[in-house]
């Protein structure tokens, strides 16, 4: 079974080449406040995760979802579904 | 903090855009005069970004339907069907538009927006799925969101991303509604509907398409994509809207299945509003007569298409999609089209400014949309203007390297 700590470095390595501008991302980062991602670039990421990990993320659950831990837990919580 | 400080980024971003004069997304037409001339800043001006399709909003006998409703029904209905009744003129609609699609059942809405948060929201509710296309209108997006369904988007026009997301819903697939549109308002591409129909049976999804854009536009009868592309038997229902081709407001939904007419007791959207007034009603029925027996409507709409696409490409201009009556040039940048269109506007041509995050994949366009009441003597001035501000760019700016753009 994924869990949490299997998901995060890959979704790190996803998430970095959008992290230009701040340099290091920690799980605390917050997608859109820090960096700096409009709703274009957030679809894109988010198409690439769902491809990465199989899974489809609901736009309902989008507004819960600030940081890439939040996205990280995200992740875990459809694939054990 | 107050409520209205949220107001503040955009009033920077009016402002910003203002500095060039004029505001692109509050503009007036002083006068009307015809489905493609008006008057704005003072200046006759061609229209050509109207929707209006068929040129229809000053036809003789949709302005004599509608004076008559007037004068034998009054201003309004002052209510909604549910509440205070439906008067005949709405049910003649219905039967109508059932009619003209050869489908048994039609609701009417005050508007298409309404359509869709209407037959969107009853048809899928929580526990349901529904996959949407990544590109859809607003009214679909918040369709989608009224009624409580799980919503989950896939790439727009991609058959392979969304074959992929029905798959991985497994069993759920049954219960998913999926939503695309026959042409895109913003490109004016249409969606590969065959193949969709194909994946949509397969999985044994339930499929809708808005055809608001290619109602009275695409199909032998001007039924839309789903009548062009031969698949009407593998929709389920279609929804639309009576304020492009046809020239007045409303939108409907049309299913062959009989229980779409519960949606009407369900439907807040449909419930909580008033109904189509009498003129509009007595105007959009006459239009739907008009795209019934003038398919010479639709031939000059594809003539005039072909016309303003084959002039703006000569010049050099990189266009959205296929040949059709939604065509967006794609300028560079954001500050180029808001110079181009303010370009265009001074020399009497209005077209649709769209610039991101209204826009796919964050392009900023000049959008046209064509009429078949545009004159061959119009289409030429639009064609030259859009010649002008192609060569005063390219000189003033060095990031036009090629004669494309
Ligand atoms: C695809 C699509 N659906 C629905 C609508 C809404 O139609 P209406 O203007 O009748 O509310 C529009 C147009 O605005 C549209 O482009």
């Amino acid at each position: 079974m994924t869990t949490y700590a299997d998901i995060l470095p890959k979704l790190l390595e996803t998430l970095q080449p959008y992290a230009k501008k701040i340099g290091h991302l920690k799980e605390t980062t917050d997608l859109v406040s820090e960096l700096g991602l409009d709703s274009l670039q957030v679809m894109q990421v988010l198409l690439k995760i769902e491809d990465q990990f199989d899974i489809s993320i609901p736009l309902n659950n989008l507004p819960n979802i600030r940081t890439v831990k939040d996205l990280g837990q995200e992740i875990e919580m459809l694939l054990k579904a | 903090m107050s409520l209205f400080e949220k107001f503040l980024s955009i009033q920077q971003a009016r402002e910003e855009i203002l500095q060039n004069g004029i505001n692109p997304f509050h503009l007036t037409i002083e006068k009307i005069n015809s489905p493609t001339e008006g008057v704005i800043n003072g200046r006759s001006t061609i229209l050509v970004g109207t929707n209006n399709y068929l040129g229809l909003t000053f036809h003789p006998d949709c302005i004599q339907a509608g004076q008559e409703a007037l004068a034998q029904e009054g201003t309004g209905t002052t209510g909604s069907r549910m509440a205070n009744g439906s008067f005949s003129s709405h049910n003649d609609l219905e039967r109508a538009i059932a009619g003209f699609y050869g489908m048994p059942h039609a609701i009417v809405f005050s508007t298409g927006y309404q359509a869709n948060l209407g037959v969107l929201s009853a048809l899928a509710g929580p526990g349901d799925t529904i996959l949407m296309d990544g590109d859809s209108h607003a009214s679909i997006y918040d369709g989608c969101r009224l009624g409580g369904a799980e919503v989950l988007r896939f790439k727009h026009n991609d058959v392979a991303d969304l074959d992929k997301k029905l798959r991985r819903l497994g069993e759920r697939s049954q219960r998913t509604l999926i939503i695309v549109e026959g042409i895109y308002s913003m490109l004016g591409d249409r969606a590969p509907l065959k193949e969709i129909v194909a994946i949509k049976q397969q999985y044994e999804a339930t499929l809708v398409v808005d055809e608001a854009h290619s109602l009275g536009v695409l199909g032998k009868r001007g039924r839309g994509l789903a009548e062009e592309a031969e698949v009407e038997e593998g929709v389920d229902c279609i929804v639309g809207t009576f304020s492009k081709s046809l020239g007045s407001t409303g939108g409907f939904g049309v299913s062959v299945h009989p229980e779409f007419e519960f949606i009407r007791y369900t439907s807040r959207p449909y419930i909580f509003t008033a109904s189509p007034c009498p003129s509009v009603v007595a105007s959009t029925k006459v239009a739907l007569r008009l795209v019934r027996e003038t398919p010479q409507l639709r031939q000059q709409l594809w003539e005039n298409a072909q016309k303003l696409y084959d002039g703006l490409e000569q010049i050099g201009y990189t266009l959205g999609a296929e040949v059709g009556p939604v065509i967006a040039a794609m300028i560079p940048s954001k500050e180029q089209a808001l110079g181009m269109w303010q370009g265009l506007l001074e020399q009497g041509v209005y077209v649709n400014l769209m610039i991101p995050p209204a826009t796919p994949n964050g392009e900023s366009l000049l959008r046209c949309s064509v009429s078949a009441a545009h004159t061959p003597q119009q289409l030429e001035t639009i064609i030259q203007s859009f010649s002008n501000v192609h060569s005063s760019f390219k000189e003033q700016s060095g990031s036009y390297q090629s004669s494309k753009m």
